[in-house]
């Protein structure tokens, strides 16, 4: 199974309920699985606070204020580590990469989930209504939110297993099902220089869409070129700084519920996750098509 | 005999157990019940064994109605996966959309989707009768058995594949026709069985706007000449 919930805010006027209605969304999909559990969160002015680089980091041994002494020595600049258990969100008035490369050098054991200028990563081995009380999502504020609770398939239960998938910046993936020729296109990317943090087919997916897009198409296209190379059952919600996309394969047998008013646009695995949103009464509700992507941009 | 009281449910307030147990009992004193509050709950009014009326008052989550033997189900909303799946007898009346496998194996009744159906409309349905508002997905009645399925409006790709003693009704286009399933000629007979269907569903559509599909019969026996058409 999976459960996988998003939601892209048009008004300001919801950006501060963005984390109690992610949160709302995720505990309501905890029992489409409860292995682990993620979110990733734009545009939260504590965890991406504006002008600086955030890059979100899981699997160190290392305490926040630890982790910000040694990421703040070589980047020579102040850096803030927030705990948010069992993630650590590093942020510093730099850019991307410099504070990327600098996390990877201070703390090469960390595992990098996630980075950019507006996006937080959380995830972590738990419970989602753990996680999402030790994360302090209801405190989140933002325009865009997306989240997964995972019923592991094909890869173990561990931190680099956890969705969401954040392989580019500002971009992420969630993914209810499995792809079934991931090693080979793995092998593939492998010979072309990618890296890859874990065993898990997603990361194939993230990677690979990652790389469209880096190889300058548009998130529809890439997708598109997603289910021409991908063999498998998915729902996918991927998001970027300033777009969220809805792709299924060709059979659609794992559910996917899109909802739109003027104030939002909503997706789930199930109707249930969406009840809560304010007007979700007068709605448009309907299942994405088989292989057709849905895209919305700020 | 005069009507009983209505019987008023509430899902917010009670647990999906205690309000199916109810409608269970059998010393269930009234014939009119109305559950309020669905919120896209899983299996509300699944195994229903008496002739009574059910709203549900919003939209539901899967298996809604499921099992349905003599009751007749209202949801005033949309349903989500498998909803009337292995109905027996009653009706199921969904006043939004469905989605996949809706009327999945059904033995019997009537289930009217007022929307749309999403893929697998039907899938091995065994003699319930389906009538939907709007269009079907893809793989709509695989491997359908008997009954019938009246669609108002498009059929996704691979309609009726593999299909065996089903009759399909389709108004509009259908994407692709699975293994085996073929159009048919509409004789009288068909004509007044699909007015009576769309009667009952509360349409007075034209019969002579359809086309019927049906089994062409030839895989019903493994012939090896027909392996690659399986």
């Amino acid at each position: 199974m999976c459960g996988i919930v998003g939601l892209h805010l048009r008004t300001p006027d919801l950006y501060p309920r963005l984390g109690e209605l992610l949160t709302g969304m995720l505990c309501e999909m905890q029992d489409r699985g409860s292995d682990s559990a993620g979110v990733a969160v734009y545009g939260d002015p504590r965890w991406s606070p504006p002008g600086h680089a955030t890059v979100s980091i899981l699997d160190t041994p290392l305490g926040a204020a630890e982790l910000a002494v040694a990421i703040g020595a070589v980047l020579g600049e102040p850096v803030e580590v927030i705990d948010a258990d069992p993630t650590f969100v590093v942020n510093a008035p730099v850019g991307v990469e410099a504070l990327r490369s600098a996390v990877a050098s201070a703390v090469p054991e960390a595992l990098v989930i996630g980075f950019g200028e507006d996006l937080a990563v959380l995830k972590g081995v738990g419970h989602p209504r753990d996680l999402a009380d030790r994360f302090g999502l209801e405190h989140a504020q933002g325009w865009q939110g997306v989240g997964h609770t995972r019923m592991a398939t094909e890869s173990a239960v561990t931190p680099a297993g956890c969705h969401p998938y954040a392989t580019g910046p500002d971009q992420c993936m969630v993914h209810n099902g499995s792809f079934h020729n991931y090693a080979t296109i793995r092998r593939d990317l492998v010979a072309r220089g990618m890296h890859f943090d874990s065993e898990n087919d997603t990361e194939v997916g993230a990677r690979f869409v990652a790389q469209c897009l880096q190889d300058g198409m548009d998130i529809e296209t890439s997708l598109k070129e997603l289910c021409r190379t991908f063999d498998g059952f998915y729902t996918l919600l991927v998001s970027n700084k300033d777009s969220f996309a809805v792709v299924r394969d060709a059979i659609a047998c794992k559910p996917a519920v899109i909802a739109e008013t003027g104030d939002w646009v909503a997706m789930a695995s199930e109707y249930r996750a969406l009840v809560g949103l304010p007007g979700i009464e007068t709605a448009r509700i309907f299942e994405p098509e088989p292989e057709q992507v849905y895209a919305w941009t700020r | 005999m005069d009507a009983l009281t209505p019987l008023e449910l509430d899902l917010s307030t009670s647990t999906l157990r205690e309000v199916n147990a109810t409608l269970h009992a059998p010393d269930l004193d009234a014939d009119t019940v109305v559950v309020r509050h669905p919120a896209g709950k899983h299996s509300v009014a699944v195994g229903l064994t008496k002739p009574i009326s059910v709203t549900i008052d919003g939209h539901v989550g899967y298996y809604a109605a499921g099992m349905n033997q003599a009751a007749d189900v209202v949801i005033n909303g949309n349903a989500g996966v498998g909803v009337a799946e292995n109905m027996m007898s009653g009706s199921v009346w969904v006043k939004g959309s469905a989605s996949q496998s809706a009327g999945a194996t059904a033995h019997g009744g009537l289930l009217v989707i007022e929307g749309d159906a999403a893929a697998r409309c039907g899938i091995s349905m065994k003699g319930v009768d389906i009538v939907v508002g709007g269009s079907i997905g893809h793989m709509s009645a695989f491997m359908a058995q008997a009954g019938t399925l009246v669609v108002r409006g498009d059929a996704g790709d691979a309609l009726g594949d593999s299909i065996y003693e089903a009759r399909l009704y389709v108004r509009g286009t259908v994407a692709s026709l699975g293994a085996d399933c073929v159009a048919k000629e509409m004789g009288p007979e068909h004509h007044e069985q699909l007015a009576a269907l769309l009667k009952a569903a509360g349409h007075d559509d034209d019969t002579h706007e359809y086309t019927r599909y049906g089994s062409s019969r030839t895989l019903y026996h493994f012939h090896v000449d027909n392996a690659s058409a399986y």
